[in-house]
Parts: structure tokens; sequence; C-alpha cells
């Protein structure tokens, strides 16, 4: 199902940024994973390299939150490898697993801000428990990067997460993921439920983030101009495999009907005929 | 066909010992787990701090109520039927030994296990569902030490202080009915009362307490981090928790009795 482009696409990234990336910043191969008998991931394989951008696109439900919480750690994977920094870290555990953790920062898809924490400490948390920072430096780069996520610190730090939008929660979340200025940044859907404006000053953020900083990033968006802005290259998730993945600027002209019908949202196409949500919809109908 | 029954029943009942025998290993896994954690560094001083309020401090109008009532409703109890045999001077030794031993433990441990167990679930969950205790994990904090451990440490040393703030206030809830209601001389009662008062008593009633404020918070904790997922999820959190922290109270109620007393 991998399509040739892949290979191609992945062998010329690194050259492109770095140049001395010959071992991925994140490598899966073959990855599976079920809940019961939902299986979800069904072999993904998939590399992205230092201070490189990566876009995963897909349907929903099809796995991408899955397929981040298996980096991470926070599932473990049936089967298959995961290697970051080139180490496996696919079943590490304790004392390990916490260093790694702190190479990671991590947008959720929900937000999971502390709600029992004001703003500024959900922002501080990594920086004071992680890194053992004092709590005064901690809130004054917290304030730094709740100014650069287009909220006024001066308005929300003192704020509890309930008493914040759905958007200014994400925007917080956002805030948090870049605090300890991590190696590794996931951003997932970082711009649903956000004004249009707002995307776009998040997707310079994340642009900055990755290229101001040297992070290497893996973002799973729907929102295909937001996509366009922040992907270096961008890959396809579909029945829990990747079945495509190359450059942005190939994106157009990829070949592959999936890709196509998903990129211009278009109802009729071989997707539909497939996925789950098509059936349900059908079967009311 | 009536055989296959007989083999479903015994399939059946199989199945839920299995079950019932895998979620207790689940448990106690948990606890080890958890107790490791208490002795390992970092400590979270802070967030202990306020478990200590929150779950001693906020615990204490609920445990003085119940006891200062059962105090008093011992007291008249013990008076209709004691009369009967002219033993009326066996009630303060009767509010004592029911309160210290018994009543105060057990009565304080449902109490906060309502109160508190329930909280803990609910809160626990909550973080579970909306993904912040793996948010915690991507913050290089162990959702042990940082959930957890806190709370079971503050459950454990705060119920045995509440339980001996409880059995003050249920021998003075004892006293104020036998001398205001019941007629007793202040001097003799307060005499029978220090007659009978032993340390062993009140001890064993703390050592209760302090299992019974583990088990609280344990199974607080344990419900709550292995929720459901949904709303759904946490209130079947919230019952288990109540639930089982009551059942395994009055268990360990009893054999603790049994340990101590036999
Ligand atoms: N912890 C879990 N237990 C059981 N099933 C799960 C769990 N996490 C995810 N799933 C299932 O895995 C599938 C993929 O979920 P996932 O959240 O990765 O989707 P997604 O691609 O991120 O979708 P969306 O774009 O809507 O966020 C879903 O069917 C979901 O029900
Ligand atoms: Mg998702």
């Amino acid at each position: 199902m991998i399509n040739d482009n892949k290979v191609a696409a992945g062998e010329n990234a690194g050259t492109g940024s770095s140049g001395h990336t010959a071992t991925p910043m994140i490598r899966m191969s073959n990855v599976k994973k079920s809940f019961g008998d939902k299986h979800i991931l069904r072999g993904i394989d998939l590399e992205v390299k230092k201070g490189e951008s990566l876009v995963v696109i897909g349907g929903s439900g099809t796995g991408k939150s899955v397929l981040l919480k298996n980096i991470l750690g926070i599932l473990e994977p049936d089967e298959g490898t995961i290697e970051v920094d080139g180490h496996v870290t696919t079943h590490m555990r304790g004392r390990a697993r916490v260093e790694l953790m702190h190479k990671f920062g991590m947008l959720f898809q929900g937000a999971a801000l502390f709600d029992s924490l004001p703003v500024w400490e959900n922002v501080a948390f990594g920086l004071i428990h992680g890194e053992k920072m004092s709590k005064g430096q901690a809130r004054e780069i917290a304030v730094e990067k709740i100014n650069a996520v287009g909220l006024s610190a001066q308005r929300v730090a003192d704020l509890y997460p309930a008493e914040l939008s759905g958007g200014m929660q994400k925007r917080v979340g956002l805030a948090r993921a870049i605090a300890t200025s991590p190696e590794i940044i996931f951003f997932d859907e970082p711009t649903t439920g956000l004004d249009p404006i707002m995307a776009d000053v998040i997707n310079d953020l994340i642009v900055e983030s990755v290229k101001g900083l040297g992070a290497t990033a893996l973002s799973i968006t729907h929102d295909m101009a937001s996509a366009r802005k922040i992907a270096d290259k961008i890959a396809m998730i579909y029945e829990g495999e990747i079945i495509w993945c190359g450059d942005i600027k190939d994106l157009d002209n990829s070949g592959n009907p999936y890709v196509e019908q998903f990129i211009h949202g278009r109802a009729e196409g071989p997707i539909s005929k497939h996925s789950d949500f098509a059936k349900s919809a059908k079967s009311k109908a | 066909m009536p055989f296959t029954l007989v083999l479903n029943i015994f399939a059946a009942v199989g199945q839920s010992f299995l079950s019932f025998f895998a979620a207790v290993g689940r448990l106690f896994v948990f606890a080890a787990k958890a107790v490791g954690h208490i002795f390992a560094p970092p400590f979270f001083g802070r967030i202990t701090l306020k478990q200590f309020m929150d779950i001693g401090y906020y615990s204490l109008p609920v445990v003085g109520m119940t006891t200062l009532f059962t105090g008093m409703v011992l007291a008249l109890q013990s008076y209709t039927g004691f009369t009967r045999f002219n033993a009326e001077g066996a009630i303060a030794s009767v509010v004592v030994l029911s309160i210290t031993r018994e009543l105060a433990p057990v009565l304080a441990g449902l109490m906060v296990a309502g109160r508190v167990g329930a909280s803990i679930a609910a809160e626990i969950a909550t973080m579970r569902v909306t993904e912040q205790i793996d948010a915690l994990v991507t913050l290089s904090v162990n959702p042990f030490k940082y959930l957890i451990v806190p709370r079971i440490v503050a459950g454990t040393l705060m119920l045995p202080i509440l339980v001996l703030i409880g059995d003050i206030i249920g021998i003075m809830g004892g006293y104020i009915v036998s001398v205001h209601a019941l007629d007793f001389s202040v001097g003799s009662y307060l005499k029978q009362t220090f007659d009978v008062l032993q340390a062993a008593d009140v001890i064993s009633g703390l050592v209760k307490a302090a299992v019974f404020g583990f088990i609280v918070t344990l199974m607080g904790c344990y419900h709550g981090f292995n929720s459901g997922r949904g709303a759904q999820g946490v209130g079947a959190a919230t019952t288990n928790a109540v639930v089982s922290a009551s059942i395994l109270i009055l268990i360990f109620n009893y054999v603790l009795t049994q340990v101590f007393f036999s």
C-alpha cells in the first residue's frame, strides 16, 4: 500500500533542512495497536527527521491521536518498534521513560489543562516539576508563552481553565506544550476551535517553534490551510496504515485518489465506500 | 439440555471467580506500587499538605457530628436498657468502650468514604477522562507521586487524628446526655469514665482508623485511576469507590477486632 513517493521524499527532506541527520528523530516501523477487536493501527511506518515538521492527515477516528500516544508512551504498541533519536523506546519504562519525556511537548486534542491549577501554573507546570525551576522564574516564562499564543497574560494568568473558552484553553495547552522548549513537539489539532485569524497566529507560532528553536514537530490536523502552512511533509493515514507520505509541494499532484479526495473534501471517492461513518450514515438513510 | 444448563452455570460461576481474582490482583499491584512511591523521591509536600486539609480538616464537622450524636444515643439507649437491671453505673463504660473501640473508627471511616472517597474517585476519574493524567506524564511527572501518594498519605495519617477527636466528642456526647438529661452526678460519671478509659482501647481504634483511611483513599484512587471513558466512567468510578471502601472497612473491622481482642 505504501507509495514509492514516501521513500523518495524521506531521503530528500533531511538533506534539505540540516544535513547531518542520518538517524531520524522519530521512526515507527510496523506499529500495530488494537483495542479489543478494533484494529486501529495496522502497521504504521513513519519517519520524522530532526528539525522537520510532519503533518498527519486522515479521517476522524482513523487513529491519529492513538498514533501520537504510542510515540509518547501513553499507549503501548502491540507490535512493531518506535525509535526516538536512535533509541528504541517501544516498551521503555521507569526513569528512562521520564528522561525521554523531557524531550517531548504535547498539545492534547482537548487541551487537557489541569483544572485545579490557574492558567499560569498550567503553563509553568513542566518547568516547575519537570525542570525543577523556581516558581518566580517559571512564572516569567509562562507569562511570555501565554502572550505568545495571543492571550493577555495580565488578564488570564490567574484565571482557572474552567473560566476560559474552548479556543482559549487550546491556546493555553499550546503554551504549556512549548514552555519547556522541547526537542520534539506534538500538536493534536492545534487550530481546531479557533477563529481563522487566531488559527493563523498559532500556525506562525508553530512554524517559529520549529524553525526558530530547531524543534521537530509532528502535528495532526484536518485544517488543510494550516497543514500547508506548517508542514514540510504530509502523511496520510487510512485504515491503520500510512498510505501516502511526501513533501508538501507534492501534495496537489500526489496521484493518490485517497489523498485527492481528502484534501478537496469530496464526499464521493474511494474513502466514503469503506469508512465506518459512511456505513452508518447509509444504514440510517 | 439440563446438562448444558448446569455446565453453563458452572462456566458463569467460574468466570466470575476468575475475574474476581483478577480484580483483586490488579488492586494489590496498584496498592504495592502506590506504597512503593510513598518512600521514593520526588515528594510533593505542598500538595500533600493540601490533601491534609481536604481530607482531614474539612472532614472534621462530619466526623464530629457523627460521633457526638452516637455518644448521646449510646447513653440514652443503655440507660433505658440498664435501669431494668439497676446497672445504670455501666453507662459510662458502654459509651467509652463502644466509641473508642468500634463506633468512632467505623462510623468515621464510613462517613469519610462517602465524603472523601467519592470526591477522590470523581476527581481522578475526571482527570483520566479529560486526559489530564496523560498530560502529567508528558510533563515528566509521575501521576502516582503527584496524585495518589499525597491522598493515601493524608488519608492514612489524618483519619486517626479525626477519630481521636471523634473519641473525645463522642464521650462528651454521652456525658452531656447522662449529666443533663439523665441526672447523673458530674463527679461519679467522670470517675467511671476515666476508670474504664484505657490506652489500649483508644490505640486499637486509632490503628483501625489508619487502616480505614488507607482503604478509603486507596479505593478512591484505584477506581478513579482505572475509570472507564466518559461521564459514565466517572459515575461508575465514584459508586465503586464508595461501595468497595465501605464493605472493606466492615470486613477489616472484623479482622482487626479479632486480632486485637482475642
Ligand atoms: N483508550 C482507548 N480505548 C478504546 N478505544 C480507543 C481508545 N483510544 C482510542 N480508541 C479508539 O480508537 C479509534 C481512533 O481514535 P483516535 O482518537 O486516534 O481518532 P483520531 O484519528 O484522532 O480522530 P479525530 O480526528 O476525531 O480526533 C477510535 O475508534 C476510538 O474509539
Ligand atoms: Mg484525535
